[in-house]
Parts: structure tokens; sequence; C-alpha cells
């Protein structure tokens, strides 16, 4: 990373939430409906700021709840306007019914989500059970390793959600606290400079008085099924956009963003696989373990909906044993979310890797090398299959 | 909704109907077990039936005396019950 | 890389000084990361928070376990000796507050000492003595120039109360000694 600010771009220290906000300012959005109240981080409370100063023409609806919150956003989005909403565990699970509405209509808000774990016991630091809890809802969902990486998915889930062949919903998911709270050095972009990425929003089917449609309509065993394919192709055949506003923004920003982000996967005869902020400590822990000989690789998803999962079972095949890490986990399912969907991925292969499911940090439990190095012992043992690292026995 | 087409790619956006007032096509008064008569002898233009029927479907004319419109009444009622001047009654509905 | 561990109370500005010394760092061009450690979130609690600098981009997102330089401004904690030397390098450094001339021994580290509690009543007249820890840091250290940090403090505050913080961060800076 070069250190010296260009006309373009100015490098600065800032926390997740305020990078995130700057995001939203920079989108230019013009409506944000948000709930301010805890679990919401400070992220809306920098953008109401901006609004209040006079730095970004939008509408700030302060709703009641994050039920609302998210029904505001609907409504707004279906005027044609580019809107902005976040909220993280407690909130995200209020708003739950709306995220249905909101991706079946096809209005492409985006969301910030600071991961936090879900009461009880009430903790709000964080696990990535909100993420999770909402994978099947329709929304595209992006998982940012820092705090860059959380701005510049913010702008670039505008261009891919509002993209007329998407028009669907995003979810950028960033670690509580140990993004949203801890200040990083980030290059934001000078305002000037963003409509040559990200135009106005140019929205399709938007409500139009003179013009009037029936939005959200019944559809019953003739319709319904027919719709909801719809759907399903449109969030698959998303991909291709994302790789191309990705491949976009890389030329443009000069940081490389890809859907999958591989370390030393190209010998590797283990593997770990990692969503979030852990995926830095992960990469260390593998340049550690290549200089002891082991042969071991990394690989994080930016991208976790539409899942990758043709490239995953490319990366993956014919590595020895995996281990899967989930910041979450099921009750009495067949192993944590991630896990699952990799042995899902995989099970087409003819010959499986070795899955270990390794359940880390809930919570904000703190995960450093001690953590990694149990995981790396755990996936060397044949006879586990799951572990809760440093709650064992 | 009938004239829409029947394979997913072909169907517009998220099912937005495009046509505006399609309801107008659904001709609900066939859906009647008993219809309202209308009793201009009794009726004192007081509205009242206008303001309650729920789909729409009695007519305020110029003189604010009202028509029942059989092509939308669904036969429930509420305009009789609602009636203070007991001008329009429910009857079997025949043929 | 250079590891720094803060040791306070909440409302001493425990997650401020970590905060303003990594904007501080970051504008000196280096790559900086600050992380609070929120626990229960009242006044008075211990409060810990971490800061790492380094001219290379930090990946790593853990709190910091073996710290090069402790921070320790509450001047109550320097009785809870294990809690503050815990992890310390063989050869960290230990920031505390406490007048000069009083001799302490922390496990044979290297101590630092500045007295924040006077020249923070001398300059803000409130105890409040995160701007005198910082600059004694920087004193001790040299590991910013004090102008980053004056830059970052000019994003936070203004007038009187950037010109007190100043002057408490400068004799922070000029007053602390090894003991």
């Amino acid at each position: 990373m070069s250190v010296t600010d260009t006309e373009r771009m100015k490098r600065v220290g800032l926390n997740g939430d305020e990078a995130v906000a700057y995001a939203a300012k920079h989108a230019n959005v013009d409506v944000v409906a948000a709930y301010p109240i805890t679990p919401q981080t400070i992220m809306v409370e920098k953008i109401s700021e901006f609004v209040y100063n006079g730095e970004l023409d939008a509408e700030f609806i302060a709703v009641e709840s994050e039920h609302s919150a998210l029904s505001a956003a609907v409504g707004a989005s279906l005027a044609g306007a580019r809107v902005f909403t976040a909220t993280a565990s407690q909130g995200l699970a209020l708003m739950y019914e709306i995220l249905y509405i909101a991706s079946a209509m096809r209005t492409p808000i985006v969301m910030a989500l600071g991961n936090r774990a879900f009461s009880a016991p009430i903790n709000i630091h964080c696990s990535h059970d909100d993420a999770y809890a909402v994978r099947d809802t329709g929304w595209l969902q992006f998982f940012a390793e820092n705090v860059q990486e959380a701005y510049d998915l913010v702008l670039m889930a505008f261009k891919i959600s509002e993209s007329p062949e998407v028009l669907t919903p995003s979810i950028v998911n960033l670690d509580g606290f140990i993004l949203t709270h801890c200040i990083e050095p980030l290059y934001i972009w000078n305002e000037r400079y963003i409509q040559e990425f990200l135009p106005d929003r140019k929205p399709v089917e938007a409500i139009d008085y003179r013009n009037p449609k029936t939005y959200g309509p019944l559809a019953l065993m003739d319709y319904y099924m027919l719709i909801k394919r719809q759907q399903y192709e449109v969030v698959r055949r998303a991909r291709a956009t994302i790789d191309r506003v990705f491949d976009e923004y890389s030329r443009w920003s000069g940081r490389r963003y890809r859907a999958i982000k591989t370390y030393m996967m190209d010998d590797a005869e283990y593997a770990f696989v990692v969503l979030g902020s852990t995926a830095g400590t992960m990469r260390s822990m593998v340049d550690k373990w290549r200089g002891m000989g082991r042969k071991v690789g990394l690989v994080s998803l930016t991208l976790y909906r539409p899942f990758p999962e043709d490239d995953l079972r490319r990366i993956l095949s014919g590595v020895e044993a995996i281990g899967v890490m989930d910041r979450s986990h099921t009750y009495g399912g067949p192993g944590a979310q991630l896990y699952q969907e990799i042995a899902s991925t995989l099970y087409s292969l003819d010959e499986h890797p070795r899955l270990l499911n390794i359940i880390y940090g809930l919570g904000g439990k703190d995960f450093g090398p001690e953590d990694a190095e149990a995981a790396y012992k755990y996936l060397m043992r044949p006879d586990v299959r799951e572990v809760w690292l440093g709650v064992e026995g | 909704m009938s004239s829409w087409p029947r394979d997913w790619r072909e169907l517009p956006m998220a099912g937005i109907i495009n046509i505006a007032g399609s309801s107008l096509d659904y001709k609900t008064g066939t859906w009647r077990a008993r219809k309202p008569v209308l009793y201009p002898d009794k009726c004192i233009k007081c509205q009242i039936c206008w303001l309650f029927c729920p789909d729409m479907a009695i007519n305020r004319l110029e003189d604010d005396s009202v028509e029942i419109n059989y092509e939308y009444c669904k036969g429930c009622g509420i305009c009789a019950e609602e009636c203070p001047t007991k001008a329009i009654e429910m009857v079997e509905e025949v043929g | 890389m250079i590891e720094i561990r803060w040791h306070g109370r909440g409302g001493q500005g425990v997650v401020t000084s970590s905060q303003l010394l990594t904007k501080a760092a970051i504008y000196a061009g280096k790559y900086a990361i600050h992380i609070p450690e929120f626990g229960p979130e009242r006044r008075g609690a211990p409060v810990r928070a971490f800061t790492r600098i380094d001219d290379e981009d930090i990946e790593i997102r853990y709190n910091v376990r073996n710290p090069d330089i402790v921070v320790v401004i509450d001047p109550g904690l320097v009785e809870m000796k294990e809690f503050i030397t815990e992890g310390l390098k063989e050869d960290g450094v230990i920031i505390i507050n406490r007048p000069v001339d009083m001799p302490i021994s922390l496990d044979g580290y290297k101590v630092y000492s500045v007295d924040a509690y006077r020249i923070s009543i001398d300059e803000l007249g409130r105890p409040i003595y995160n701007t005198s820890m910082i600059g004694a840091l920087l004193g001790a250290t040299k590991i910013i120039p004090l102008e980053y940090l004056i830059k970052a403090l000019e994003e936070r505050f203004s007038g009187s109360v950037l010109e007190k913080n100043i002057r408490a961060i400068r004799r922070g800076y000029e007053e602390v000694r090894l003991v």
C-alpha cells in the first residue's frame, strides 16, 4: 500500500463504522432508514451527522424499529431511490420477514451488517449468527476482511444490486467490534470521482403515479412458483455481474477484488476456509506453517451469496483435509452453516477431502495464534469431526 | 392474470402487474348467494351504503341517489345492514 | 511491528488514547490498528485497549498478547503488577502515571514515569490523564513524531480544549523520566 494521498484518493484512519458511513455518503444515497439503538453501531449515527451538516443530501428516516426501517427502505427503493440501511444481530432478526419481501420485490437496497452474536446471553460482540440466519432470504452477501474492504464493498454492492439484471438487495458483512470499532488506515475516494464508477441509480419499474402498476401482488398456485424460479435464477446469475463489477472496481481502485481469496492453495495438502476478519490472522499462520514446511493453504470468501460453489470445488479438490471455520453453529444440525455448505459443495467430487468443523470465536471470543495452532492440530486428527475451539471437552 | 406467460423467463419482474385497474376485468358479481335490492321510495340519499360498500359496487348518481352495480357486488349484505331506512333488502339470488 | 497495551479505568480515556495514537501513526505514514477491548462499559471498571503500529500492512486481527510497551494510565493500577506485566516482552517498556521521584520496581522492566496527575491538574484543571500519558509515551519511545499526534488531536478538539491538551501532551513528552 502506498501511503501518499492522490487527487483521487485520500489515506485516512477510520473505524469500520465510519468507513461504511463514508461509503454510503460517497455513494450519494437518497434515503437512509435505520433504527438507532443497540445493537445498531455508529454507522447510521455518522450518516445522520452528514445529513444534519448538509454534507449529504439524503432523507434520514429515523423509524421506531428495524422492522419499520427495512419496510421504509423497501418503499423508498421501489420509488427509485438509492437506499442504505444498517443493523446487527437482534436488529436483523426483527427485519427478518421484510428481508424476503425486499429481495422478492427486487429492491436493490444495500445494508451494512455489523456481525454480532444473537442473545441470549446478551453479548453484542462478533459472531456470524446474523449473517447465517438470513442466508436463505435471497439477499446477496459479502464479507469484508478489513475496514478498507468494508468501504469498497459497500460501493460495489450498490453497483451490483442496482444493475438491471440483478435488482436484488445486498448485505455487506463486517465483524462486530473487530472491524466496526477498530481504527485502521484506508483509502477513501475524493467524492468528485465516484460518479466514474457509481453513477446515480437508474431505476427499473419504479413507482410512477402517472403509470400505476401493482407491486407485490397475490400469486397463488398458478404463479408463485414461477416467480420464485425467476428470483432463484436472478440470484444465481448475479455472479456474472458480481465478477464484472469486482473487476471494474479492481482496475479503478488498484485494489484486487475476487469472489474468493486463496492463499498458498496451489500445492496445499491442508486448507482452512474462513469468513471475515479472521482471514488475515489465518494467512499470517499459513506463512508460519509454510516456514515449517507444512503444506497449508487458506480460502476466504468475499462472496457468500450466491455461494461460489463451482470455484470452491475446483480450489478444494485434491486437498487432503479441510478445516471449515464457523463463527456460529447450529443446534442439532449436521455441522455449522459454512461447514454444511462446503460439505454439500464437495459431495459431487469423486474423492472427498476430510472435513473438520471448527467452531470458534463466538460472542467475540478472541481468536489468536494459539487458537490457530490448536485448530491445525485437530485438523491432523482424522478421528475429530467437530471441535469447539477453546471450550473442548 | 390468466393471460400471463407460463415460462418464468417471460414473466414480468417480481410479478409486477403492469396494467393499471386490471381488477375491473374480474367480475365478482357471480359470487353472490343473495343480492341486495334497493327500494328507491324508502331511500333518503344519505350515501351510507355507498360509504360502507367494501367493493365500491354502489354507484353514486348525480342527484345523490344510488344504484347497485351487480357486476361486482358479492352480496355481502353490509349495505342492507347499515341502511337506516331499510331501503335495501337482501333477497335470494335466482338464475 | 510495535505492539502497545493500554491500561486504565472506564472514563479515563483509555480507548481515546489508543485511537489518537493510531491516527497519529497513520498520519505519519505507518500502518496502525486500534483495538478496543469492550467489557462492561462503566465508569471505573478496568479497561484495556491495544495499538499495533508497523511499516507494513497489518493483517492480524486479535488482541495484543505480547506487548512491547504497556501504558498504565490509572495511577492505582501499578499495584496490580501481574495484570500489567502479563505477556510483556523481556525488553518491554512500562510507562506509568506516578511522580518521577517515587521509585518503583516492576519485575526488572524498564519503567518510565510521568506525573500525569500534576500535569492534568495544572493544564486541564481535572484529573484526565490520557493526553499527558500519550505525550509521555512518545517522549519515552519516540515511535511517532509529536506533530502527528497533535494533528490527530486537532481532529477531535478545538479552541481552548485543544490548546490545553496540546500543552498536556508537550509536558508529558518532556517530563517523562526513566526511573
